[in-house]
């Protein structure tokens, strides 16, 4: 599936007719009357077949991501009529076994940048395959090897990493005093990886798990007409005789049974991670920072409300825009190399500049710590200080990288 | 709010034997869908009257007889009678108004519409809209000069500061400024205008006439990480001697010389200070402190902080009549 989004100047004069009538040859945008540039990228999402979300509320739209593309894309190029820049993002939806050819056919095309949202293994194979030939920036994996031994130089990471989900967890739920920790993990490799960010995130914030489980995926259907009644019953029992905690964490990156355990635990303690309390990098209902238009803007444009995959879709594309509007040029190699200057910041409605980490090719950002209906605090916390950026309290930092290039 | 300042200057060089004239402050309060009225002599609260939903810039006409409000979410500008506080009428604002500027004549209203990246021009008296001007994303500040002939627009994700004709509505000059520009202020001789950068965190300074910027002004506050220094209201006196600058969460307001462009002193405000106001004589300086409830009345001859009043739910915007 291939749509192409492409936003000319000739149609935004015809949509307004106001525009039209100011574009005589005397009157500017005086940009638009030579050649503009054209900066072409692609988004390249690989969709992993496996079971439904539990709960039908976070069913996957079709256009995930995508969606988050067409606004960058709107974004991009109103400000591009300005500047005499022109911005495309093609939009490719693959399966793990298409991916690669995918992936072969952006790059024969010479689109030199392509946002990702894969997992962990299928992000760096599409990476090593673009090599020198694009730039991959990626809005979807989350794991820290990808930003450590397995680092690539040729990918930016616009999606936070487990590290910076934890460690923003990690600050709130010691500034709330509670620092004993129940981890819940699931059987899979990548709740694995999870959970050991939260270990992490607990010995570098002075908090205590006084215990750890591992909830196993046996299978089996996730709908079922008797619906609660087995997960009221084996939930309680799967996490009784727990050591006094303070929360229960839940390390579920395969989404297998973190969203039954709020209300359901054998004691009445609070779940956070993958439920109850979340750290992630957006959610539909904060209003903060501008961020009530640009939710706005979004819900216009798709019809539906934003979800994370469309914020990362977002930021990356706008990367590639805010720093072709800086830097006032369209050449691939200019624009990554200003991406990683200290002069490339990024704004994405959290009430900072977002910068990009050098060691890592990590974008900083704030963590938002939401409930199922509001965000409840943004890490980092202000009580966290560091010597050069408070956001680099949260993840992987410089002295303690494994990344190579 | 120039057109208020102009035609202020005029008043108070005439009404300057009577220091104790009292104006009614003007506070626009967000979250709380009203607008709390304040006395600009003993700085108590009047009243508190609704507005309409969410209510965020605010500005009075040059003869102080109407008082004009963004009420953003009800998609709308709503006039109201700054004596009485009753509605007169509204006018067409084009989606989601946040915050516009008033001809120095009074006439016309130019309006940023946050959501749909365009400037409205609304003649106050016809109730027409006379155009709709596209901008980049996200317009916001709005600043005219004082001669009248050049409107200025901010918007806030392309991040450009758009230099618009007043008469004919087209755009002459974007000067890209840095990260999420708020607010656009000229000064009274029109020699110089200042873009403020929320996310930057820094003051563009620009000469109007080459539309150049000559300055970029820093914010450097002790104990203040410098995420927390986020620029957004502007404002000049008459004798273009003295800027300031609300700093938003670092609950700050820079005090700038206006001929070196160089920060002389921060003074301490109520919590997220985003917009301000002069009294006409220029006695006092208000911030709205949304976070905090309140506004903070700066002592302008002596740069202290006066006194602070409790006003409604999240306090956005402020103008005090000229009369």
């Amino acid at each position: 599936m291939i749509n192409r989004i492409i936003i000319l100047l000739a149609g935004l004069a015809v949509a307004t007719p106001v525009f039209a009538q100011t574009a005589d040859p005397a009157s500017p945008p005086a940009a638009a009357q030579k050649q503009a540039q054209m900066i072409r990228a692609a988004v390249l999402r690989v969709d992993r077949p496996g079971l439904l979300p539990i709960s039908r509320l976070d069913l996957p739209p079709q256009d995930l991501g995508f969606a988050g593309a067409r606004l960058a894309i709107d974004d991009n190029a109103t400000t591009g009529r300005f500047m005499g820049q022109e911005f495309e993002a093609l939009e490719v939806a693959a399966t793990p076994e298409t991916a690669e050819g995918e992936m072969e056919k952006l790059l024969a095309q010479g689109i030199p940048f392509v946002v990702v949202l894969a997992d962990d293994a299928m992000t760096l194979r599409l990476t090593d395959l673009a090599k020198d030939r694009a730039i991959v920036l990626n809005a979807g994996a989350r794991g820290d090897d990808l930003r450590g031994k397995d680092c690539r130089f040729n990918v930016l990471h616009a999606a936070p990493s487990h590290a910076m989900l934890a460690d923003g967890l990690a600050q709130f739920l010691m500034w709330k005093k509670w620092p004993r920790w129940f981890l819940v993990k699931g059987s899979h490799p990548e709740d694995e990886n999870l959970a050991e960010a939260y270990r992490r995130a607990a010995r570098k914030f002075g908090a205590e798990i006084v215990e750890e489980r591992t909830f196993e995926d046996t299978g089996g259907a996730r709908r079922t007409d008797s619906g609660h009644v087995q997960v009221q019953q084996q939930m309680p029992v799967f996490t009784q005789r727990a050591p006094d905690y303070d929360v229960m964490i839940t390390a579920d990156e395969a989404g297998i049974f973190a969203a039954y355990m709020p209300y359901q635990t054998w004691d009445a303690r609070l779940v956070a991670g993958s439920a109850g309390l979340v750290p992630r990098s957006w959610h539909p209902a904060f209003e903060a920072w501008g961020g009530v238009q640009f939710q706005n803007r979004f819900e216009k444009l798709a019809n539906r409300s934003m979800r994370d995959e469309d914020y990362q879709t977002w930021l990356a594309l706008r990367m590639i825009g805010e720093a072709a509007t800086r830097a006032q040029t369209a050449d691939p190699d200019k624009l990554k190399e200003f991406m990683l200057s200290d002069r490339f910041e990024v704004a994405g409605f959290k009430g900072q500049k977002l910068t990009m980490r050098d060691w890592d090719h990590q974008l900083r950002q704030p963590i938002l710590l939401a409930t199922g209906a509001l965000v409840a605090s943004v890490s980092p916390q202000d009580q966290y200080l560091h010597q050069s950026s408070a956001l680099d309290t949260l993840g992987i930092d410089r002295p303690e990288t494994e990344c190579k290039f | 709010m120039k057109a208020t300042l102009t035609s202020c200057l005029c008043l108070a060089l005439g009404l300057t034997a009577t220091p104790a004239l009292a104006n009614r402050v003007f506070v626009s309060n967000e979250k709380g869908n009203d607008v709390t009225v304040l006395d600009s002599n003993t700085l108590e609260v009047i009243g508190t009257y609704p507005v309409g939903t969410r209510p965020r810039g605010i500005t009075i006409s040059p003869d102080g007889k109407e008082l004009y409000v963004c009420a953003s979410d009800d998609d709308l500008v709503r006039v109201f009678n700054p004596e009485t506080m009753e509605e007169m009428h509204t006018l067409p604002s084009g989606p989601d108004p946040e915050l516009f500027v008033l001809h120095p004549s009074g006439n016309p209203l130019y309006i940023a519409n946050e959501d749909d990246n365009l400037v409205t021009v609304v003649d106050v008296k016809t109730h027409q809209v006379l155009a709709e001007i596209p901008v980049g994303v996200e317009p916001e500040g709005m600043g005219v000069s004082p001669d009248g002939k050049v409107v200025i627009n901010t918007s806030e994700t392309t991040n450009m500061a758009h230099f618009i004709n007043s008469e004919t509505f087209e755009i002459f000059a974007n000067v890209l400024v840095d990260s999420r520009p708020r607010f656009a202020q000229f000064t009274a001789d029109g020699s110089k205008l200042y873009v403020s950068a929320e996310i930057g965190g820094t003051v563009s300074v620009i000469d109007p006439a080459t539309q150049e910027i000559t300055k970029k002004i820093t914010f450097e506050i002790p104990g203040v990480l410098p995420e927390a220094i986020q620029p957004v209201g502007v404002r000049t006196t008459q004798d273009g001697k003295r800027v300031f600058v609300a700093l938003g969460p670092a609950n700050r307001v820079a005090v700038i010389d206006g001929e070196t462009d160089e920060v002389l002193e921060y003074l301490l405000v109520g919590q997220r200070v985003w917009q301000m106001a002069f009294t006409p004589d220029e006695k006092y300086l208000f911030t709205t402190n949304g976070n905090s409830n309140d506004v903070s009345i700066i002592d302008v001859a002596t740069l202290k902080v006066v006194k602070s009043v409790p006003v409604g739910q999240q306090p956005w915007g402020v103008v005090v009549a000229p009369n």
